[in-house]
Parts: C-alpha cells; structure tokens; sequence
C-alpha cells in the first residue's frame, strides 16, 4: 500500500504561493477572449483590470428597436460558471421582458442557465430578446398586451418611447444612438 | 524504529483497545499493513479539520474523537438555531445563538477524555494556505456548493508534487434527505470535486416572468419577495439570509403577496428554506454518510485498509442501494486539469514575442492566446474595445508585466480550459 503522507515529521518550508486565479475568472478570460461580437454589439470596461463586471451595448438593426442603442451592466460572481451572470438593462425601455427597473425576463439568465453556456450565449440571448420580444412571458405587462393586441400600435409606442417619449403616461429613455 | 510504546499511558491503550485491535496485528484486511505504534500515534497527534459542525459536522466530530484521533479541529461560522437541535445532537436547546463550532467542541472535549477539539469560529476563507498546511487530512461535512468548491481548490493549489508533504487528503461528505455521497479525493491522484460539478442537480429558479405576473406556488411569492421586492424597498443594502429580522420582513413581504393571489403555504420556516436554499436533512444519512467518511479517515492514517477509490453513493430513496466507482478527472477541469507548466524567458523580450514562441511551441498548439495574471489581464484577443486597451501590453518588455514566480493564465481556444505557465524570467 502506498503511504500517502510520510509520518515523520520534517521542517520542510512550504513555497510561498501567489494568489491563485479563481476557475470563474479563468472561465470568463476565455469566454471573452474567444467573443467574436457582431457588429451590432458593443463592450464596455469601466474598469479594464476587472473581467467580470461589465457593460455591453446592443444596436438592433432591424425590427422594432432599431436605431436605439441598449446598454446592459453585466456582474460575475465568483461561482460563475455555476451561477450565470447578472445581467440588468441600464436604461428605462418599454419592452415586455425588461421592467423598469432593469430587471430582465430571459430564460437563461434563471431557470435555464448550464455552466456549458457562455457569456456569448447571453449576449445572443439578450439581442433576440431586442429582435423578438415575446408577449407570453411579460415582465412589463401593459406592453406585452400592447403587443399581443395590436402590433402597430406596440411598434409606434416603441418608436415614441426610445426617443425619450411617454407610453401611458410613463416616461421611458431616450436610447436614440444618434443622440 | 522508535519504541513509542513508553509514551502511550496505560490509559490510551484502555481507551481506545477497540481501535488497538485493529491497529497493533497484521492486518487479516490489508496483508502489506505493518502494525508499528508509530502509527497509534499518528492516529493521536495528526491534526485533522473537520469543516462544517452541522448535522453531518456533529455526527463526524462524535466518530472521529471515538476512532483516537485526538488533535481535532473544526471550523464553522454558523450559530445554533432552534431547528438544528432535532439532529445536531452537540447541541442542547440552552445553546441557541452560540456558535456552533465552540459549542461542539467543548461538548467532545468533555464528554471524550484525552480528546481535544480546537474550534474556529469563522468562514473556512478566513484562513490562509499556512493554516490549513498543518493539517494531514480534512473532512468535509458541509451543505453548501461555494464552501466545497473553495476548500477543493485551496487544498488542490497547495499541492507541490515536489513536496509529498502538501498534500493533504479531502474526504468530503454531503447528504439530501435520502440520499448521501462519501468521496476521497487525492490531490495530484484522483478527480477532484469540481471535476463532479455538472453531476449536481442545480436548485431550479423559477422564470422572472411567472414571479413578476403570474404567482402559483408559495416558493413563487417567496421568490418575488426575495428577487424583485427586496432590492426596490433596500436598495443598494444586501441581503442577510442569516439575520433573522431579514427573514422576517421576506416573509411578511411574501405572505401579503401570497394573500392577493389567494395562494396558501407561505411559511416562516418555508421562507428560510428557499432563500437560504436548505435540503431537507435526515438524521441517519448523516449517521451514515458520516460514519463511511470517518471510516475513511481511519483508513488513511492508520493504512490499515484500502481507502475507497474514490466515490460512494448511497440512496435510500428506492430502498436501499449503493454504488462505489471511480470517478474520473475530466481533463478540462478547471482545478485539478489546470496543471502549471513551469517556463523560462527572457524579460527584455516583449509579450508579443513570448506570445509568438507560445504559438510556435510544437507541443502547445496555441491559436490566438489571451494572458492574465491572478485574473488581472495582460493581453485579450478580444472583445475589441479590451484588445485595443491592452495592446500596448503586447510591446512592453515581460519584466515591465510580470515577475518571476507569477502565473501566467493562458486561455485559448485549442485549450479545453487553460494553461498555467509559471514564468522564471531570465
Ligand atoms: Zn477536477
């Protein structure tokens, strides 16, 4: 049988290590180093020591939310891939999966999250999201409505919206890129 | 050989004869087991920690202290709650509010003569590599993901293969209801616990839609109190699933909610459970779970029987079975695949030129390398707006970036995970 560990005692000093990296930040230098980013998205470091907190911009070219551009803040936290990441909208829009707040209803941000996925799936994620926002799972009631009922009106309720109008009576950002 | 036979009183050798049995003949379960009282006592001063001091924590702290390991630790940052009595049998109801790691060691140590348990009341990354360096082995009895993965990755990143000292033997145990696993994990030897970690079932959020709108279950109200209510009434302040008045207005939040929807079953206790993520705990695979890892633990200090290669699962949820197998390292495991290779270069040579002699090193196959050091990055091929901040990087000199000793962590994507190069800068 092997002796896993020699029983006498000896003085030996241990190398000094230095602190090691985490598997989360290994894990997200190689998402981001192997990110190639459409020209529709756009990244943001406010601080460029830190990978793992932040921002992302989006600029649909087409359907609803075109000419508008989206900014999202991203956190990482120290179980990532475990955990997915934090994503919250930094902007007041009206769209029925994002609320207010920023809060954003996509599935693998929660309940559908595996630690195969990668940053660049979220981002693809949250792009569909600006492309097709879905009427079954609102977050923001009263446009998933908007939408579901009548899809011009939504469509110029968000035109009004991201350049800084009112949609009943709430007041949303004004996201125009050009601005 | 040194006869130890004169430091062992009369005493030890009554207290633990049961032990001795096994320990002083040659082993009928192992034929290479040599019975030499170097090994009594090991088995009497080897320092062994014991993390987490809960319902498997009690249960190894009682097995372990009745085998003869005598110089036993045991860290934990929790207190006693009400609860915890029912199983957590170190505990009295008087007890409620202490911490859970003094009060079970003062329990062993006056309950077991000759035993002393040393207790630490603080969270396990309180403590740096020279703590846990003077241990000769660590059991784990823990109920939570995060504190697993880090003492797995701290005991994996002390090993030195140069050094047979460093490594430190992490015999982990965990239990859901019915069902428990008992594990031995060697660094530089077997797979590790993260090479596990997509086996774990992750605990199912519910959509953010079907909180926000359409609640059907109490965890859905508890779940809007917790992820959507709480950051708009506190703001930036975080919350403390540990301090009970936090809990309390979670569960006032979430019962008010609960009412407007007419759903029923929001309780106190459900409440804590579902924010603090609690499994529901069985007292007997505790006992079980526990007592395979003490077995364990015997086993390996006292080489007195094959310890178990490497994984035992036990279930009780369909009758009774279990199943032991070697579980294999995944070779892109981010802790125990991620071996460092150790590297020479000069330091007036750029990073760009090291970058380059990476690329056309035959057995490294690098496309396009990121680098970063304690995951602070030097170089990344991308996003753009990162790879145009750091491409100055790429002509400074290495001495200017790194010094000699640094790891280097190089992810690319011809690499499962990454690369660690230990720069020596010449
Ligand atoms: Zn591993």
């Amino acid at each position: 049988m092997i002796k896993i560990w020699s029983m006498k005692k000896d003085n030996a000093t241990v190398d000094k290590k230095k602190p090691k990296v985490s598997a989360a930040q290994i894990r997200v230098q190689k998402d981001l180093g192997e990110l190639d980013l459409p020209k529709t998205m756009k990244m943001t470091f406010p601080n460029p020591e830190d990978l793992l907190n932040f921002e992302l911009e989006i600029s649909p070219d087409e359907a609803f939310y075109a000419g508008g551009t989206f900014k999202f803040s991203f956190a990482v936290n120290g179980n990532y891939p475990h955990d997915p990441p934090k994503v919250k909208c930094l902007q007041k829009i009206y769209h029925p999966n994002i609320q207010a707040d920023g809060n954003i209803c996509l599935n693998i941000l929660r309940e559908d999250w595996k630690p195969v996925l990668t940053l660049n799936s979220v981002m693809v994620g949250l792009q569909y999201l600006l492309l097709e926002p879905n009427a079954d799972d609102p977050l923001n009631k009263e446009a998933a409505e908007d939408l579901r009922n009548n899809r011009r009106n939504f469509e110029s309720n968000v035109h009004k919206s991201i350049r800084g109008g009112s949609v009943n009576g709430v007041q949303y950002d004004n996201v125009m890129s050009h601005k | 050989m040194v006869d130890a036979q004169s430091t062992l009183t009369l005493d030890d050798s009554q207290r633990w004869a049961g032990v001795y049995k096994l320990l002083d003949r040659s082993s009928l379960i192992h034929p290479e087991f040599e019975p030499v009282d170097q090994i009594k006592e090991f088995i009497k001063e080897a320092k062994i920690l014991v993390i987490g001091a809960g319902g498997l924590g009690c249960e190894i702290l009682k097995n372990l202290a009745l085998s003869g390991f005598c110089n036993i630790h045991v860290i934990d940052m929790d207190t006693i709650d009400v609860s915890n009595l029912n199983r957590q049998f170190l505990f009295r109801r008087a007890d409620v509010g202490k911490p859970k790691a003094v009060t079970a060691a003062a329990f062993i140590n006056k309950r077991v003569q000759g035993v002393t348990v040393t207790p630490h009341y603080c969270k396990i990354q309180d403590k740096d590599e020279d703590f846990y360096q003077e241990f000769a082995l660590v059991i784990c009895g823990l109920d939570s993901i995060e504190a697993r993965r880090w003492m797995n990755a701290t005991l994996f990143g002390m090993f030195d293969p140069e050094n047979p000292d460093t490594m430190k033997p992490l015999i982990d145990g965990g239990t859901e209801g019915f069902k428990g696993q008992a594990r031995v994990i060697l660094p530089g030897n077997t797979s590790c616990y993260e090479c596990s970690m997509d086996m774990l079932s992750k605990p199912t959020g519910f959509p953010l839609c079907t909180i926000a709108n359409t609640p059907r279950l109490p965890e859905h109200c508890i779940e809007w109190a917790s992820v959507l209510e709480w950051p708009n009434k506190h703001g930036e302040r975080k919350m403390d699933t540990d301090d009970p008045k936090d809990i309390q207005w979670l569960y006032e939040t979430a019962l008010a909610r609960a009412k407007q929807y007419n759903i029923q079953g929001v309780t106190y206790s459900l409440t804590q459970g579902v924010v603090k993520n609690i499994i529901p705990a069985i007292a007997s695979t505790n006992a079980i779970i526990a007592a395979s890892c003490c077995n364990e633990a015997l086993k390996l200090a006292s080489t007195s029987a094959k310890y178990l290669n490497n994984y035992m699962m036990y279930s009780g949820n369909d009758s009774v079975y279990t199943y032991t197998f070697e579980h294999q390292r995944k070779d892109d495991c981010p802790v125990c695949g991620n071996a460092v290779s150790k590297m020479e270069f000069r330091g007036d040579k750029t990073l760009e030129e090291f970058m380059d002699f990476l690329k056309e090193k035959p057995d490294a196959q690098l496309k396009k390398p990121s680098f970063a050091i304690a995951g602070k990055p030097l170089y990344l091929q991308a996003p753009k707006s990162l790879e145009e901040a750091l491409r100055p990087n790429l002509l400074k000199p290495l001495k200017d970036l790194v010094s000699s000793g640094d790891q280097i962590t190089v992810t690319d994507s011809t690499l499962p995970f990454s690369l660690q190069v230990e720069i020596t800068l010449v």
